[in-house]
């Protein structure tokens, strides 16, 4: 789903936030990509939703060469890519429904069809009752929760998390990792960046260990073609 | 991407769909004046004065032309017969010269119509009955074509009038008409310009609004980025928000100017009874007003394309 080869992020000012970076993240794949902060996760991450773009080398998702990509077919390819962010990023003075509504009527979905499909990613995250209410009532577990139903509202093949579980507490953390897993059992991929080294060993997935820009990738993951 | 093909059934049918999504921004971006209508009628009432000041004053011009409109736009011409000449002769005259192509209208009057008419508008019927006979003499008004109410045209035809046997005076107001209508000239031309400055003051209030607004959405700006909104899904509620900053404030512009004539009626027609006028104020009427309500409408969505062109783009997520 997501393949790297000798990927090199350089930030103006001459700051190297991945250098030589390969790697192969195999169609319904659930991996972790962990690193001590300023290792690079966020870049990786950011390079296949391309928020950034690479100074060198290619990144494929999908099948599709991100770098022949030009700036009007963005987004395009980011309606396939579910995003999932530590801050939560929704809008604060839209209702739950709006917010994980958003992504369907920015595709120009039907009335009809965000009703029903808002309603059954709500269910899927456990905040079926809560459509009609405001974020900012919602506990930060909650609000997490609301981005994960935005999400994956548009059944998208890919899920990117970064730092899903920074904000909350160990049970919620893995309540939020196990519905990760509940998606990747239907055939999403996912990848998860995350610090939390005891929950990513109590979890047993593939592991891509970033350390100042250079990755380690675990055995279990095929070697890069 | 074959996932994609697979949902398109359950998305709009285009162009079906653009319309509707298109429908749908326009009444959601009516929202603003919901969330903070306070600032948004300020706005709205900033907007609707900068439009009313040249709507008043077009308004003001239209007046004066129809108050000119008793010599609908062209000069008159009085030719006085001489007193020797009989009625029915002259009314002959008359006939004749409703023949000549570059005269629209004409009208007749005998001597003893002109003295009627001087007796009942002067004041002066007590000095008339003291005169023996009737001193006026009986008059044919020439209104030429609008064609020939040029001065040159008018020039050649007074002068073929001066030539007819029966004539003792043809005299053109021209100087008056031309007063008019120099005066008429630069008062249009101050419209004008009134009217581009505002326009552009329009532009740039409604710019700035929308820039502003876009600054508070920032945050809602990149989060659509992020999950897959185009540029123009992005730009589309803060044109349609221009859009309606324009319609609103040329409708509130269009309500002033009424409301000003309303006030203006009364004093008017009062003094226009004592000069014996039939002259009433005009609205701005429907066609104007709706023209008011367009360019309104079209400065609003200009305002906020060049915000939105300056402003949008420079958003993206980091």
């Amino acid at each position: 789903m997501i393949q790297f080869h000798h990927v090199f992020k350089r930030y103006p000012g001459g700051h190297e936030a991945l250098s030589d970076v390969s790697f192969t993240l195999p169609r319904e794949t659930m991996a972790f990509l962990t690193g001590h902060s300023g290792a690079g996760k966020s870049t990786l991450l950011k390079l296949v939703s391309l928020i950034e773009r690479p100074t060198r080398g290619q990144v494929l998702v999908d099948g599709v060469n991100l770098g022949a990509t030009r700036r009007r077919r963005i987004p395009y390819i980011r309606r396939r890519i579910g995003m999932i962010f530590q801050d939560h990023r929704l809008l604060y003075d839209r209702t739950v429904f709006d917010n994980v509504a958003l992504p369907l009527v920015i595709s120009g979905y039907r009335h009809q069809e965000i009703a029903r499909r808002v309603r059954a990613a709500l269910d899927k995250v456990g905040l079926l009752g809560k459509e009609r209410l405001y974020p900012v009532t919602l506990s930060g577990g909650e609000q997490q929760r609301v981005g994960i139903a935005r999400a994956v509202v548009n059944k998208p093949p890919l899920l990117l998390a970064d730092e899903p579980t920074g904000n909350l507490d160990p049970a919620l953390s893995l309540e939020i990792m196990h519905l990760f897993e509940q998606f990747n059992q239907v055939g999403v991929t996912v990848l998860i960046a995350t610090h939390d080294l005891g929950l990513v060993q109590r979890l047993g997935h593939p592991v891509l260990t970033l350390d100042h820009g250079r990755l380690q990738a675990d055995a279990r993951l095929p070697e890069p073609a | 991407m074959a996932g994609a093909d697979r949902r398109q059934p359950a998305r709009h049918s285009l162009p079906g769909g653009l319309v509707l999504s298109h429908l749908r921004t326009l009444i959601a971006s009516l929202g603003v004046f919901y969330r903070t209508p306070f600032s948004s009628l300020m706005t709205s009432a900033v907007l609707g004065i900068a439009l009313a000041l040249p709507a008043g004053l077009y308004l003001i011009l239209v007046n004066i032309q129809q108050l000119g409109a008793g010599w609908d736009g062209t000069a008159r011409i009085s030719l006085f017969i001489k007193r020797s000449v009989p009625d029915a002769e002259a009314a002959q005259l008359a006939r004749r010269l409703r023949q000549w192509p570059e005269i629209a209208q004409v009208t007749f009057r005998t001597r003893a119509q002109a003295l009627e008419e001087f007796r009942r508008h002067s004041g002066f019927a007590g000095a008339l009955r003291a005169l023996k006979e009737n001193p006026l003499p009986a008059v044919i008004i020439i209104q030429p074509t609008r064609r020939h109410s040029e001065p040159r045209a008018i020039a050649a035809l007074l002068e073929r009038l001066r030539q007819l046997p029966l004539t003792a005076r043809a005299q053109l107001d021209l100087q008056w008409v031309k007063r008019l209508f120099s005066i008429m000239e630069i008062g249009q031309r101050a419209v004008h310009v009134i009217a581009g400055l505002l326009a552009l003051a329009v532009l740039l209030i409604i710019g700035n609004t929308i820039r502003l607004d876009i600054q508070n959405r920032r945050d809602e700006i990149i989060i659509a980025k992020l999950i897959g909104a185009t540029d123009a899904f992005i730009r589309r509620p803060f044109l349609y928000g221009g859009l309606w900053y324009g319609l609103i404030g040329g409708a509130l512009a269009w309500l002033m100017v009424e409301v000003a004539i309303g006030l203006l009626a009364g004093p008017v027609q009062r003094l226009a009874t004592l000069y014996a006028s039939q002259f009433s104020l005009t609205g701005l009427g429907l066609l104007p007003g709706l023209t008011l309500l367009g360019i309104a409408a079209l400065l609003g969505l200009a305002g906020s394309w060049l915000a939105v062109r300056r402003h949008l783009s420079a958003i993206e997520p980091t």
